[in-house]
Parts: structure tokens; C-alpha cells; sequence
């Protein structure tokens, strides 16, 4: 079983990091970015387990280490 | 003083940190390896000190507060130990909940490497015992990921309680935003906890302790430390 845990910026964090790579994609001519958020995707292959099962254990995957709650969400999403 | 200083794979500050220890107390630190459970009988001091553990993958210090040896520093902490982190100790000191908020990248996105102003917000504490409140102090920065963020309740809560203990300022003691050169939430640079025992700061005091080298502006603080270890024991 294949699952993403995607983590993204709370709204309101400055993400000076994402602010330089909207100024690069204006630079670069890529028309009409209004803005950029950077955030990580965790790509986690399960070894077993149903699908219930593994969405338990991967939010605490995400609680525990995969995100730092105070500045970030995150989502988990199970591929089949 | 029986200080530890807990060393992380990729920690590079730790042996600065036990010279400045050895040469204001007498006696050297233990070093105290990550994976070890426990503290060295009889610790009254434990510090965490800067680097880079584990190469800041993930975010900056969130492995090494995950490590083993912080279970031991958060029952060391809870018993009302004294717990010093400085630069990436400070970021780990967060990431293993001991301190509110986050230290995120510096608002400019550069890494700033020199020395820095600080003012000293209050002396009650044993970690600035041996300043006065508002004094200013000069000491070396050197980091990447140091502004300061939490919610704002977390950093009402922080100021209401006086729990900001240095601040980045003008060598006078004014803050501005051209001396808060990491975009730190109203400038702060260093915070405590609720009980005042633990304490996390950017700047690195430990490397102005010696004529020789500068300034000895950080030397007051393990002065301080060992004055209060000393009168406890």
C-alpha cells in the first residue's frame, strides 16, 4: 500500500522561502503565480494493514515527527 | 557544577560549550551521547549546544528531540533541572516541546555568521544571575533558521510572564528592525519556560568568555550558573 503525507505552512507563517521562488518564477516570465507556499510530501510505502489501520498510523506518523503542529498541517492520503 | 552536554550526530559546538564549562567551573562536563537513556548521576546542569544534528533534515532539530536521551532531559527538566540550549540546542528544546514556538529561516533567508547585541531582559533567573536587567550584551550568532515564531497567544503569554530573557537590539538596548537581523517575533532571542529552568537562545555565549579571543560579554552567564549551582549543593 502506497500513502502521501503532504505538509504545508499554516496560513499567517511567513515562508520567506517560498516568497524567493515566487520572485524567481516572476523573473523567469512564468506568467499569472499570484503566490508560493513550500511545503514537503512524504512518499511511504505500508507493508500491511487495512486502510483504517493505516490512516491511524500514519497521522501519528505526522503528529509525532512529520510535522511541527505549531507552524504547519498536514494530510494524509492513501492510494489503494 | 556537574553539567552534561548532550552531543547529537552532527552537533559541532559541543566542544566549545565544555571548554567554556571546564574554564568557568573547574570541572569538566560530561559528554553524553544521544543514545544513552540516562543522565550521569548527580547532573545539575544540562546543556544542549549548536551544530547541525543530523544535518537539519526535516526540520532544524526535530530528529535529535526525538532522540532517546530527551525522555532523561524531560524528567531532568520536569524535577526542575537546568536546561541550556543554545542555537540548534534552542531549536531542539522546542521541537521536544520543552520550549513554546519555532524557529524558522531567518527572515532574509541568509545564514548570518557575527556579533550581535542583546539585551538582557531580566537577572531573577539562574541563567542571568550575573547580569542586570537591560544590560546589553555582545556576543557571536551564527545560524540560519532563527526567527523566533509561535501563535500569538503562546507569545502574549511569553511577555506577560516575562519569559523573554534577551533580546536582539542596538548596542544601546533599542529595538528596531535593522537590529533584528532574523526577523525574530518582536525580536526575541532568547525565551525560558514557565518555571524559569529552562532556557533557549540563538546566540552563542559560550565563544565570549576569553580576553584573548574578544569580548567575554557570555562569560557571566556560566559565572552566574555556577554561583547558583554552587549555593544550592
Amino acid at each position: 500500500m502506497k500513502a502521501q503525507v503532504t505538509v504545508t505552512l499554516k496560513s499567517g507563517i511567513l515562508d520567506p522561502q517560498g516568497k524567493a521562488i515566487e520572485g524567481a518564477l516572476k523573473s523567469l516570465g512564468v506568467a499569472g503565480i499570484a503566490s508560493v507556499r513550500q511545503g514537503k510530501v512524504f512518499e511511504i510505502e505500508i507493508a500491511d494493514g487495512d486502510r483504517a489501520g493505516v490512516e491511524a498510523k500514519l497521522k501519528e506518523a505526522a503528529e509525532k515527527l512529520l510535522a511541527n503542529t505549531v507552524i504547519e498541517n498536514y494530510r494524509v492520503e492513501i492510494n489503494g | 557544577m556537574k553539567a552534561a552536554v548532550i552531543v547529537f550526530p552532527g552537533i559541532n559546538r559541543e566542544r566549545d560549550m565544555a571548554r567554556t564549562l571546564k574554564l568557568v567551573s573547574g570541572h569538566a562536563p560530561a559528554m553524553v551521547w544521544h543514545a544513552a537513556t540516562a543522565l550521569p548521576a548527580g547532573t545539575d546542569l544540562v546543556v544542549v549546544p549548536g551544530g547541525f544534528s543530523y544535518g537539519d533534515y526535516l526540520r532544524c532539530g526535530a530528529i535529535a528531540a526525538r532522540a532517546p536521551i530527551m525522555d532523561a532531559v524531560r524528567a531532568f527538566a520536569s524535577t526542575g533541572g537546568l536546561v541550556l540550549g543554545v542555537c540548534n540546542g534552542f531549536q531542539i528544546l522546542c521541537e521536544a516541546g520543552l520550549l513554546p514556538g519555532v524557529l524558522m529561516r531567518n527572515a532574509r533567508l541568509k545564514f548570518i555568521c557575527r556579533d550581535v547585541y542583546l539585551r538582557v531582559e531580566r537577572s531573577d533567573i539562574p541563567f542571568t544571575r550575573g547580569y542586570n536587567a537591560g544590560q546589553v550584551i555582545c556576543v557571536p550568532t551564527a545560524h540560519g533558521e532563527g526567527n523566533y515564531v509561535a501563535d500569538a497567544d503562546t507569545v502574549a503569554r511569553l511577555e506577560g510572564e516575562g519569559r523573554v530573557v534577551f533580546r536582539y537590539t542596538s548596542p544601546e538596548g533599542t529595538c528596531a528592525p535593522e537590529w533584528n537581523f532574523n526577523g525574530a517575533t518582536n525580536a526575541i532571542a532568547g525565551i525560558v519556560n514557565q518555571h524559569g529552568n529552562v532556557l533557549g537562545m540563538m546566540p552563542h555565549p559560550e565563544n565570549h568568555v576569553e580576553a584573548a579571543l574578544g569580548p567575554t560579554d557570555g562569560r557571566r552567564l556560566f559565572v552566574g550558573l555556577e554561583e547558583h549551582l554552587g549555593r544550592a549543593a
